[in-house]
Order: C-alpha cells, then structure tokens, then sequence
C-alpha cells in the first residue's frame, strides 16, 4: 500500500522544491561580489566581513541571544507545568479559562499581544527594555511549549507513575525519576521552539523594547524595508546555518534518546 | 498544596501578562487621545478615593468605535484582511495538502527525514523567509529574469508590492502549519480502509474523496485554523511584499500606534481585530480539545 504514485512524487518534489529553492537562492547570493543582490557578479565572502565589523548588528543579536535564552528557559519551566496541570491535574476552579489561556496565544495575532503587553508595562510603569522583552517572549512561548509537552504526556502510560508510587517513590521522585525522563525529549524540543520563537519575533519585540534594547529583526526589519542587501543575506545565511545544525543535531539526540527507550522497554519485556 | 502551586504559578502568570493587559486595552480603548505622557486620558487617579474613580469612568465613551466605523479606512481594512486571509488558507490547503498527502502515503523510514524538511523552514526565522521572495519577487529579480530568459515574457512582470505577492509569501510561511496537522491525521489513518473502498468498486479517485478527505478532516480543520486565523492580523508580510494597495489591519494597526501615536484608535481598531477573531478562536480551540480527548 506504502508506494508513492506519479501524483505523490510530483507532489513532494514540487512541494519541497517550493520551500527550499527561495532559501537556496538567499544562501548563494550571500556570496556575491556585487553590491546588487539580483546580479551575479563572482565569488566573495566580504559581504560576511562587513557583517562582523557590524556594531549595530552585533549589539543586537547580543541582546537577541540574552532575552532569547531567558525567556525560553523561564517558559520550558511554566510551559511544562501549564501542560503537567492540564493533562494530569484533573478538574479544577477554572480549568476551561486555564486550557483557553494557553491555546489562545498560539493563534492571537502578534499587534494584539505586543500592544496589550506595551500597554500594561506602561500602565505598571516598567521601563521598557529586555526585562519587558523577556516577559513578552515568555507569556507566549510557554503556551507552545505547553501545547508540544502535553501531545507526549497524553501519550504516556500512566500505569508507570504508578508503579513508582507503589514501589515507595513520594509523588516529587515518582516525576524526577519516571516522568520526567520520559518527557524530556518534548521538554527539550519545547525550549527549542520557545528559543526560536524569540529570536524570531519581530512584532512583539517592537512593542516591547525601549531605544536601549534593540534586537536583531528589529535592525533587520528595518534595514529590510529599504529594499534586498548582500549584508542582509549574510546574515540569514548564517542564522539558516545556525538553525539547520541545530535541528539536525536535536533531531538526532531525540532519535536515539528514544530508540534507547525502546531498547530498554525491549529488555524489560525479555526479562519478564 | 504542591498541586496548588504548580496550577497556580502558570495561571497567575497568563492572568497577569494575557488576560489583564486585554483589559488595559479595553480601557485605552474608550478614552480620548491627549497630549500628554501616557498619550490618552483619563488616567485613574485613586488618590481622589471614590469620586476619582466614578470620573475617571464618566469620561469612558465609545467615541473612537463611532470613528472607527465613519473613516471607511478602518472597516475595509477588515473586510480586506479577512478576504486576503481566506483566499489564502484556501491557496495553502490546495498546495499544502498534496504534499501531506505524498508524506503519509511515504514509505515508513523515509517519513521522519520528510517531516524534518517541512519542519526546518518552520524554524528559521519567519522575517528571514519573507525577505527571501523579495528578491526573487521584484522588478530585476530572480523570477523575471529566468522568465525573460526562457522568452515567456517580454517585459518584467510587477510581482512584488502586489496582493499577489502578499498570497506567495502568505502560502509559502504558513504552508508547514497546513501540512503538519493533515499529515499527522493521514498518517494515523488505516491504510486497510482504502483497500477496502476500492475492493467494494470505488475508483481510487473515489476513495481518495469519499475515504481519504473525510478521514482528515479533524487535520484539515486544524491547518486551516492555524493558517487563517494568524493571518488576518498579519503585519510583517504585507508590509515588505504589499504594496499601498494592500490593505490589512494588521498593518494599520502598526501605524495607528508607531506613526499617529493615537493609542486610543489603535486600541479600537484592536479590540474590533479581537471580536472578528473571538468565533474561529473559540472554534479552534473546541476542536483542539476534543482531539486531545479523543487521545486521550
């Protein structure tokens, strides 16, 4: 049943070709020698040379990476507690406002969030600058951690936890110990999401930040506007690089991460 | 009492910094635009106890919904971000699902590679992938002129500031929402049912329609939520591949705030974004859940 027809072929190879080939055309005009990105005119990585003398860019993506590796910390922590409440709290005072809090962020649009989020830090009289950005990025990214962290606690067979219980674990080791490692792999790939999100957001960003804290799209948003520059392909050519590395790597650790849980499931089986 | 604080921290925390500042907005909203820092009033003063506050929400009134509803800039905004947005959920399942399909009918160890192609550019930064189509997009760009090189045209095409090109980078950002959700149901799905449609005389068309199609509605259903719903409020796209033809509110929105600083109309035109947006959100939200329980 498993054969690809002629259609399914045409399909994936159009498909695929649709998603990569604007990248591919973004990666080798980084390395063009003209200052004029839609004409080829040699080979040359000075684009990327300029690139690093870039001040403003790299203060930028400096702030980017901090509030990046903040918030996406801070919302794995809430995130995975949100989706543990949601899947195994059973009911509580307010459940259905709780489970609409977190999926409502993933589809409100980015100007409602940003000003909403503007408009309290005003209101409370926070000065806006990486601590808002960090709070910003953290209040929607935990709703996308949660969402990734509860599709595997679903899955998972509770009878284990149990067992734990009954084996003597207080219900605080039965998580360290038996939940907690099963879940990683979703706990991992949520921070993930979490990081890029914020690395990736533009509009909340923008509402949130103050003129001393500007960060990475915001200068790339705004050198964007202008029009296509060689600099800015270098620059995405290497956040693509950065990006690909890492979702490769991730995706292996988590492959063998669970074929070792299969492996051991396996053995658990022959020993009984 | 560990229970309680852990339901507790992250409901606090979206009470806080989701719920509230809706409010906020809510009450910005029904003030009027002044010169001043903060730039609306009335601001709540609580100093003055009880007479403060019955002024403070005399001066509340629905002047800036009265504006919003006279300036025909604002509600054909709408009615344009909402007809954008569908036409272009509707081009992005029409692209999207073939290749989800392909997918799932993909032999078993090809899949997790695959899944990771669609993944990878869901990764990269949304504004990165934008930027992309603008050279390929423009007057001088990589489209025309592989077009005029093959002779198809004869004079570049203007592409780019369209709504055409707001519909190209529409599908080609929001295309992995699409495919994962019906991937993810068409895998799921029972090869043998197929068999058996076509081995009580269905044609593999008809399968395809009567088997297939109804099987991944719950995905379809889902990748259209995802695609639409984003979309209508959309900023980024129709600002660097829209021209001033296109309008979204999104956009407007953008401008209300950073440009006329008029606080009090952005939070309007917010507001009225968020009532569109309440029916598809709640929608999704249902059959969401009722996925999760059907899990379950």
């Amino acid at each position: 049943m498993n054969r690809l027809s002629w259609f399914n072929t045409v399909s994936l190879t159009l498909g695929f070709a649709f998603l990569y080939i604007p990248m591919i055309i973004l990666i080798i005009f980084s390395f063009n020698e003209s200052k004029l990105v839609t004409v080829w005119a040699g080979f040359s990585t000075k684009w990327y040379g300029e690139l690093v003398q870039n001040e403003a860019f790299l203060d930028a993506a400096w702030v980017t990476v901090r509030v990046a590796v903040f918030s996406s910390t801070l919302a794995t922590v809430l995130g995975t507690a949100a989706a543990y409440v949601l899947v195994r709290g059973g009911r509580f005072f307010g459940r259905t406002l709780f489970s609409g809090m977190i999926y409502a962020p993933l589809v409100m649009p980015e100007v409602i969030t940003g000003l909403s989020l503007l408009l309290l830090f005003i209101g409370i009289g926070l000065d806006r600058g990486i601590l808002t950005i960090v709070l910003a990025h953290t209040t929607f990214s935990m709703c996308f951690v949660s969402v990734v962290v509860s599709s595997r606690l679903v899955t998972f067979d509770q009878s284990l936890e149990e067992a734990a219980l009954d084996l003597g674990c207080s219900s605080a080791q039965a998580f360290r110990l038996v939940t907690l490692p099963i879940i990683a792999p979703a706990v991992i790939s949520g921070w993930l999401l979490a990081f890029t999100l914020s690395l990736d957001d533009l509009v909340i960003a923008s509402f949130t930040s103050g003129p001393s804290a500007t960060t990475l799209p915001i200068k790339i948003f705004s050198a964007v506007r202008l029009g296509v520059s060689p600099e800015i392909n270098a620059l995405s050519t290497i956040m693509i690089a950065v990006v690909t590395v890492g979702v490769v790597t991730a995706s292996l650790v988590t492959k063998r991460a669970m074929m070792r849980q299969r492996q051991d499931e396996m053995a658990a089986e022959r020993a009984e | 009492m560990r229970r309680a604080f852990l339901i507790a921290v992250p409901y606090v925390w979206l009470l806080a910094l989701f719920m509230v500042p809706f409010f906020i907005v809510l009450k910005i909203s029904l003030s009027d635009t002044a010169l001043a820092i903060p730039p609306y009033t009335p601001t709540l003063d609580l100093s003055q106890g009880w007479a403060g506050i019955k002024e403070f929400f005399s001066q509340l009134d629905l002047e800036n919904f009265v504006w919003l509803t006279e300036d025909d800039l604002y509600w054909k905004a709408y009615l344009s971000s909402v007809k954008i947005a569908l036409i272009s959920t509707v081009l992005t399942l029409i692209v999207g699902y073939p290749i989800a399909y392909g997918m799932a009918r993909a032999p078993e160890e090809w899949r997790p590679t695959l899944m990771m192609l669609v993944i990878l550019p869901f990764w990269t930064s949304f504004l990165i992938r934008v930027y992309a189509w603008m050279g390929i997009l423009s007057e001088g760009g990589y489209l025309n002129q592989l077009l005029l090189w093959t002779g198809i045209i004869s004079t570049p095409l203007t592409i780019l500031n369209t709504n055409t090109a707001v519909y190209i980078g529409i599908v080609y950002t929001y295309l992995p929402f699409m495919i994962l959700p019906i991937y993810s149901a068409l895998e799921r799905m029972d090869g043998s049912l197929i068999e058996a449609a076509e081995d009580l005389g269905c044609s593999r068309v008809q399968a395809f329609w009567l088997v297939t199609i109804p099987l991944s509605r719950p995905g379809i259903i889902a990748g259209c939520f995802l695609v639409m719903i984003p979309v209508i409020g959309e900023f980024v796209i129709p600002s660097l591949l829209g021209g001033s033809g296109t309008l979204m509110i999104g956009k407007v929105l953008w401008e209300e705030f950073f440009s006329n600083r008029d606080w009090p109309v952005a939070s309007a035109v917010a507001v009225v974004l968020l009532l569109i947006l309440i029916i598809p959100i709640v929608l999704f939200q249902r059959n969401q859940q009722k996925q999760t329980e059907a899990e379950q």
